[in-house]
């Protein structure tokens, strides 16, 4: 049926239940329940601006259908904040200046943010590499990878 | 940049896959990770009337080693791929192929099978299977099939599945103490499509080159092997492998197309400057096996 279909995804921890047409994407989902720190750019997979995390990996939220997340985890960036794992990302960007406009940042925080999970210690070509999927068309990048690589320094200097 | 309508069925078995496939033909699609399919929907470049969502479905599922091939399920994402020691072990030039498929978030969510049935032209999967010469388990109405991957790629984004078929999963030969694997692209950035890129496997017996698949992609309609080259690579002891004859052989015999960003002649150099890594590879890897 192309007609709604009721759904109902964890985003954050919190259960959002609403019926959706098949086609609508986790993003406008997301955005429609309030969620606008989730960011459409170029809707078609290339400029990562609609990065969230399901079931724990990272995913395109606009190449992944809500319904394809009927009883799933989501975390957005909302989430990543208000529990404070990406404080210290978020403090590095500013102290860097590795955002101007902010509108590729919750993607760049929370993609970051997954690669310091997995990786203790990345080279900057990791950092690249990682990140290379997320279009930012203020920094240049290079402010970017420094606030990541000074995030990930002070991290395993903790650890 | 927001699809047209369709409905969206979640399989929960593949007899169910199959009878939706079946009633619905063409009109139906098969969604695994929706990592190519969704934007070429929100594009509007397909506009399918049925989403068939397997990633639920138990066959579709799981890597796993049977005597002498390594299974992977069609559903398998690129990140459990990348991640998984069977693979490492068992298929290197996949394992080595891997880390350039697109970005870590769209491994996340790309599946192995998704890649190979959209037979996309710079897509390296293709290669690495051709080079591999894994095998196709599809399923269709009248059951089961298996076809060569030579068999399994028709054309750009065609491949020889039927309106009412699905890829199961894909068997790979496990690789054995003779081979020696090669693989490298050209692209702007990591996980860009490639401009030109070669996936190669060759077996080395007391120091000769008993066979070698010199397999590139993004160069024509699909991956398409150096049949010349892998010819005059045949016998050749390592120490005597004349790089600018297999060079000429390549010049020779494939003709690169040329896309929106890079000329033919500029691919066919890439095309020879990766055939030279190759066979740097091979002859100082070889040595030890």
């Amino acid at each position: 049926m192309t007609s709604p279909i009721a759904i109902t995804i964890r985003v954050n921890g919190e259960p959002a239940s609403r019926a959706v047409e098949p086609r609508l994407s986790l993003a406008d989902f997301l955005r429609a329940e309030g969620y606008t720190g989730t960011h459409l750019g170029c809707e078609h997979g290339v400029c990562g601006a609609c990065t969230v995390r399901v079931e724990g990996r990272t995913a395109r939220g606009c190449l992944t259908l809500a319904i394809q997340c009927d009883g799933l985890e989501v975390e957005t960036i909302e989430g990543a904040t208000g529990n404070g794992r990406v404080a210290d990302l978020q403090e590095a960007f500013i102290e860097n200046n590795a955002l101007q406009c902010g509108f590729c940042t919750p993607g760049m925080l929370l993609t970051a943010d997954e690669l310091l999970q997995d990786t203790l210690s990345p080279s900057r070509t990791e950092i690249r590499e990682h990140l290379s999927g997320n279009y930012c068309r203020c920094t240049g990048y290079q402010s970017i990878v420094d606030a990541v690589e000074q995030v990930a320094r002070k991290r395993a200097e903790r650890s | 940049m927001k699809p047209t309508p369709f409905e969206y069925v979640r399989a929960g078995s593949l007899g169910e896959v199959l009878s939706v496939l079946e009633e619905r033909g063409d009109e139906a699609k098969v969604l695994a990770g929706g990592q190519s399919l969704i934007p070429t929907m929100n594009m509007r470049f397909a506009a399918p009337e049925v989403l068939i969502d397997i990633s639920n479905v138990a066959e579709f599922r799981g890597i796993e080693v049977r005597d002498d091939v390594l299974r992977i399920g069609a559903m398998c994402r690129h990140v459990e791929v990348l991640n998984a020691p069977e693979v490492a072990k068992h298929a290197p030039l996949i394992a080595m192929a891997m880390p350039s498929i697109a970005h870590a978030t769209i491994r996340n969510r790309g599946t192995f099978g998704g890649s190979l049935c959209h037979a996309d032209p710079a897509a390296e999967l293709p290669a690495c299977v051709l080079a591999l010469d894994a095998r196709f388990n599809i399923h269709g109405k009248t059951g089961p099939r298996s076809v060569c991957a030579q068999d399994f790629f028709l054309g750009t984004y065609m491949t020889c599945l039927a309106d009412d078929e699905v890829l199961i999963s894909v068997d790979v030969p496990t690789a054995n103490p003779e081979n020696v694997f090669f693989f490298d692209e050209v692209a702007r950035r990591k996980g860009d499509y490639a401009i030109a890129g070669l996936a190669s496997q060759a077996t080395v017996r007391d120091g000769i080159i008993a066979d070698a698949r010199l397999v590139f992609f993004a160069v024509s309609e699909v991956a398409i092997r150096a049949d010349r080259a892998e010819l005059a690579l045949q016998g050749v002891p390592l120490e005597n492998i004349d790089a600018e004859a297999i060079c000429g052989a390549i010049a020779d015999t494939i003709t690169p197309f040329d896309d929106l960003t890079t000329s033919s002649a500029a691919k066919l150099t890439m095309m020879q400057v990766l055939t030279r890594r190759a066979l740097e590879t091979f002859a100082s890897q070889g040595v030890a096996v």
